[in-house]
C-alpha cells in the first residue's frame, strides 16, 4: 500500500462516528486497505496522475471552522453550509437544517432509512475514493423527500473549506457524504456547491448517492468553484426508478486536480436523464470527468452534453460511457462533447464510449476538439469588435449556450460573470458578456 | 469616397480579382452584377479584410485612408460595412450583447460619446422596428435559428446602428421572398443620403427595381468589363452575361 493510501486509511480509522454506521465504515476500511494507487497504466486514470495529490501531505484532520459561504443572489434557496465537513449553523437556514438530516443526529427511524440506501448505489461501480469516503464515514447529510411532496425551494448545500491559521497553509482532508432519496412522485432541486477561497491545497473527497423514485423529478446542480490549488475528487451516483426524471448540470471551474465520476443507472424503465456539464480549467489545472450511463432496462432516454474550454497549459479529460445492456431495447441515447483549446499548450483527452448490446436502440455520440471558427471571428471583427474581444465573446458563447438552458435563471446570472472573467482577464474585454445588459 | 485601383486578389493561390478598378463618389449607389464565380463576393470580402483573401496588387482607399493596411475591425471603424451573404450563427452570444459591443467599439474609435445601456436599448428597439424584426430577436443568439430573411434584416439593423460611410451589400437579395426584399430595400433606401455610398452586389435585376442604382457594373473574370447606368441592368436581364464575356475575350485577344 502506498504511503498516501496508508496515511488516508490511518486518518479515516482515527475518526470516530456513530455506532450504527460502523459496519459500513469497517467494510469501507477493508475495501480501501486492499486498494492500489492507480497509475498511468490503469485505464480509468490514464490521463490523470495522482502523483501530486499523493505527495501533497493532506492526510490531516480538518480543523473546525466557520467559512465564508458565497451567496447566489436571487436564488431564494435553503442554505445548508458545511464548513470543513461540519455544519455551520450560523450561516445555514434553520429550514434547511430541519429539512436535511445530519447522520449524527438521526433518530432510529432515520437511521434505518439511511442504512437502507447508503452505499447501495455505489455497490458495483465505486472506486477507491468512494471506498475511502465510506472508510471515513462518520457523518453525512440525508435529504429524504416524502412521497408526492414538491420541494418548492431549491436546497443549496455549500461545502466550503477554510484554513484557520493566519498563514492559511495547513493542509487537510475532508470527506463529505450526501444521500438523497426522492420518494415516488416527489420533486426537488438540489444544488451541491463546492467552494473554497484564496490559496488552499486541501483535499475534498465527496460522495453523493441519489435515488430518484418512481415518477419523481430531480434538478441537480453540482458546482465546483474551488481554490486553484485544491484537490477534489468526487463520486456522484444516481439511481433512476420507473419514469424518474433527472436533470443535472455539472460545472468544474478547475483546480490542481478535479476528478468527477458520475454514474447514472436506468434501473426500471421509462426514466429520462439529462446530463450537462461544463469545464473550464486554466493555468496548470486539471479537470477529469468520467461519466457512465447504465441503460439496464428498456425504454429509457439519455441526453448528455459536456463542453470544455481549456486555457493556458491546462488539461482536461472527458470519458463518456454509455452502456446499453442487452435487454435495454428502445433506448434513446445521445452524447455530445465539444471542446475548445485556447492555446497550443492546453490539452484535452476525450473519449466517448458507446457500448451497445441491444439491437433496437437509437444512439449517437460525437466528440470534437476545435479552435475558434475563423468565419465567426471575422464576422465580429467586421462589425468593429477587436479580435481579442471577439475571441472572448465566442469562447464565452460556447459555454453560455448551456448556461442559457439552466432552469434556474439566478444560477446562470451568477455564473456568467465568473465564467466570462476566465476568458478575458482584462475587464475591457468582458464588458459585453456575462452581464444582463 | 472609395477608390479601388487595379486590385488583384487570390484565394488559396487562385487569382480571383485580376485588376479591378472602381471609383465611387459620396452618395452614389453602384450595383455590381456578374455571373457565378466572377469574383463578386470576393470583392466584398477583400474590402472587409477577410484573412483568407490575399491582396496581391493594387490599392483601395476610403476617403484617402489605405483600407488594405487595416485590420477588419479598423475598416469598420473607418466606416466600411459588409452585409454578409451568409451571416454567421453564433449561439450563446446574444444579439444584443453583440450589437452593443459593435456599436461601442465603432463609436469609441470614431470619437463619439458612449451610449449607456438604456440609450442603446432604446436605439436597438427602434432599429428592430425599422427592419420589421420583433424585439425578441435582440435576446436570441446572434442569427441563431433565424430564417434567411431574418438574418438579412439583422444585417440591415446592424448597418443602421453603425451608420457606415460605405455599405457593401453582398447578394442581400439571395434567399429573400418578395416581401422581405421590399423591407430590406426600404431600409437601404431610408439610409441613402449624400454622404453614404453603396455597393450592391447582386445576381438579379429584381433587387435594382427597389434599390435604384446610379451605376451598374459587370464583373466578369475578376475585372469590371462593362459599366453603365441603371438601364444596363435591364439589358443584362435580357441578354445574360455571355455576350460580355465574349466581348471581353475578343478585346483581350486584340
Amino acid at each position: 500500500m502506498s504511503d498516501f493510501l496508508a496515511e488516508q486509511l490511518s486518518l479515516a480509522t482515527k475518526q470516530t462516528g456513530p455506532e450504527w454506521l460502523s459496519e459500513l465504515r469497517d467494510a469501507g476500511q477493508r475495501s480501501f486497505s486492499d486498494a492500489q494507487l492507480p497509475t498511468r497504466k490503469t485505464e480509468a486514470w490514464k490521463y490523470t496522475s495522482l502523483y501530486n495529490l499523493s505527495n501533497a501531505g493532506v492526510a490531516n484532520a480538518a480543523p473546525a471552522a466557520q467559512g465564508h459561504a458565497p451567496v447566489i443572489p436571487g436564488l431564494n434557496g435553503l442554505r445548508l453550509v458545511v464548513c470543513n465537513g461540519i455544519p455551520d449553523v450560523c450561516s445555514s437556514d434553520p429550514e434547511a437544517m430541519e429539512l436535511v438530516v445530519r447522520f449524527t443526529d438521526a433518530d432510529a427511524e432515520q437511521q434505518q432509512a439511511i442504512l437502507a440506501q447508503l452505499g447501495k448505489t455505489l455497490a458495483d461501480k465505486g472506486n477507491l475514493f468512494s471506498d475511502l469516503n465510506t472508510a471515513a464515514l462518520t457523518d453525512g447529510y440525508f435529504l429524504n423527500v416524502a412521497k408526492n411532496h414538491i420541494l418548492r425551494k431549491p436546497l443549496h448545500i455549500i461545502y466550503c473549506t477554510t484554513p484557520v491559521t493566519e498563514s492559511g497553509d495547513e493542509k487537510f482532508t475532508v470527506n463529505t457524504r450526501l444521500l438523497v432519496n426522492l420518494q415516488s412522485g416527489s420533486s426537488a432541486t438540489v444544488i451541491e456547491h463546492f467552494s473554497g477561497e484564496g490559496e488552499q491545497n486541501n483535499f475534498t473527497n465527496a460522495v453523493s448517492e441519489i435515488c430518484v423514485g418512481d415518477n419523481a423529478e430531480l434538478t441537480h446542480y453540482r458546482l465546483q468553484l474551488m481554490s486553484e490549488g485544491a484537490y477534489h475528487i468526487s463520486n456522484c451516483h444516481i439511481d433512476l426508478q420507473r419514469d424518474a426524471r433527472y436533470s443535472g448540470f455539472h460545472l468544474a471551474l478547475g483546480t490542481a486536480l478535479t476528478r468527477n465520476d458520475i454514474v447514472v443507472n436506468h434501473n426500471v424503465g421509462g426514466s429520462h436523464c439529462e446530463l450537462n456539464g461544463v469545464y473550464v480549467p486554466q493555468n496548470k489545472q486539471l479537470v477529469d470527468f468520467h461519466t457512465n450511463i447504465e441503460h439496464k432496462v428498456a425504454n429509457c432516454t439519455t441526453e448528455e452534453v459536456f463542453r470544455g474550454i481549456m486555457n493556458d497549459s491546462s488539461k482536461a479529460v472527458f470519458n463518456g460511457r454509455i452502456h446499453i445492456h442487452p435487454q435495454a431495447q428502445k433506448t434513446l441515447a445521445e452524447l455530445s462533447n465539444k471542446n475548445l483549446l485556447l492555446t497550443n499548450k492546453a490539452e484535452i483527452n476525450t473519449k466517448p464510449e458507446l457500448e451497445i448490446y441491444a439491437d433496437d436502440v437509437k444512439c449517437a455520440h460525437g466528440a470534437t476538439v476545435a479552435q475558434l471558427e475563423e468565419k465567426a471571428t471575422f464576422y465580429l471583427q467586421s462589425r468593429g469588435i477587436s479580435k481579442e474581444e471577439a475571441e472572448v465573446m465566442l469562447s464565452f458563447g460556447f459555454i453560455n449556450e448551456l448556461l442559457d438552458a439552466l432552469d434556474d435563471e439566478a444560477i446562470g446570472a451568477w455564473l456568467r460573470p465568473q465564467l466570462a472573467q476566465r476568458f478575458g482577464r482584462d475587464d475591457a474585454l468582458t464588458t459585453h458578456i456575462g452581464g444582463d445588459l | 469616397m472609395i477608390e479601388i485601383k487595379d486590385l488583384h486578389a487570390t484565394v488559396e493561390d487562385k487569382e480571383i480579382l485580376k485588376g479591378l478598378s472602381l471609383n465611387i463618389g459620396p452618395g452614389e449607389v453602384h450595383a455590381i452584377m456578374g455571373p457565378n464565380g466572377a469574383g463578386k463576393s470576393t470583392l466584398g470580402n477583400v474590402l472587409a479584410g477577410r484573412e483568407a483573401y490575399e491582396v496581391t496588387g493594387g490599392s483601395a482607399t476610403l476617403d484617402g485612408t489605405d483600407l488594405l493596411d487595416l485590420d477588419p475591425e479598423e475598416r469598420a471603424h473607418a466606416g466600411l460595412f459588409l452585409a454578409f451573404q451568409y451571416p454567421v450563427e453564433i449561439p450563446g452570444v446574444s444579439n444584443l450583447e453583440f450589437l452593443k459591443a459593435s456599436v461601442d467599439a465603432v463609436r469609441k474609435a470614431q470619437g463619439k460619446p458612449d451610449l449607456d445601456s438604456v440609450q442603446f436599448l432604446k436605439l436597438a428597439r427602434e432599429k428592430c422596428k425599422a427592419v420589421n424584426l420583433d424585439v425578441s430577436f435582440l435576446k436570441r443568439g446572434v442569427n441563431e435559428g433565424f430564417s434567411g430573411g431574418e438574418k438579412k434584416r439583422n444585417e440591415l439593423m446592424q448597418m443602421m446602428l453603425l451608420e457606415p460611410k460605405l455599405c457593401i451589400l453582398d447578394e442581400t437579395d439571395s434567399g429573400l421572398d418578395i416581401d422581405a426584399l421590399q423591407v430590406v430595400a426600404e431600409g437601404v433606401n431610408a439610409m441613402r443620403d449624400e454622404n453614404r455610398s453603396f455597393i450592391v452586389v447582386t445576381h438579379y435585376q429584381r433587387l435594382l427595381d427597389y434599390i435604384v442604382p446610379d451605376y451598374v457594373h459587370v464583373l466578369a473574370n475578376g475585372r469590371i468589363v462593362k459599366s453603365g447606368g441603371k438601364e444596363l441592368a435591364l439589358e443584362l436581364e435580357e441578354k445574360g452575361y455571355g455576350w460580355l464575356e465574349k466581348e471581353e475575350q475578343e478585346s483581350g485577344a486584340e
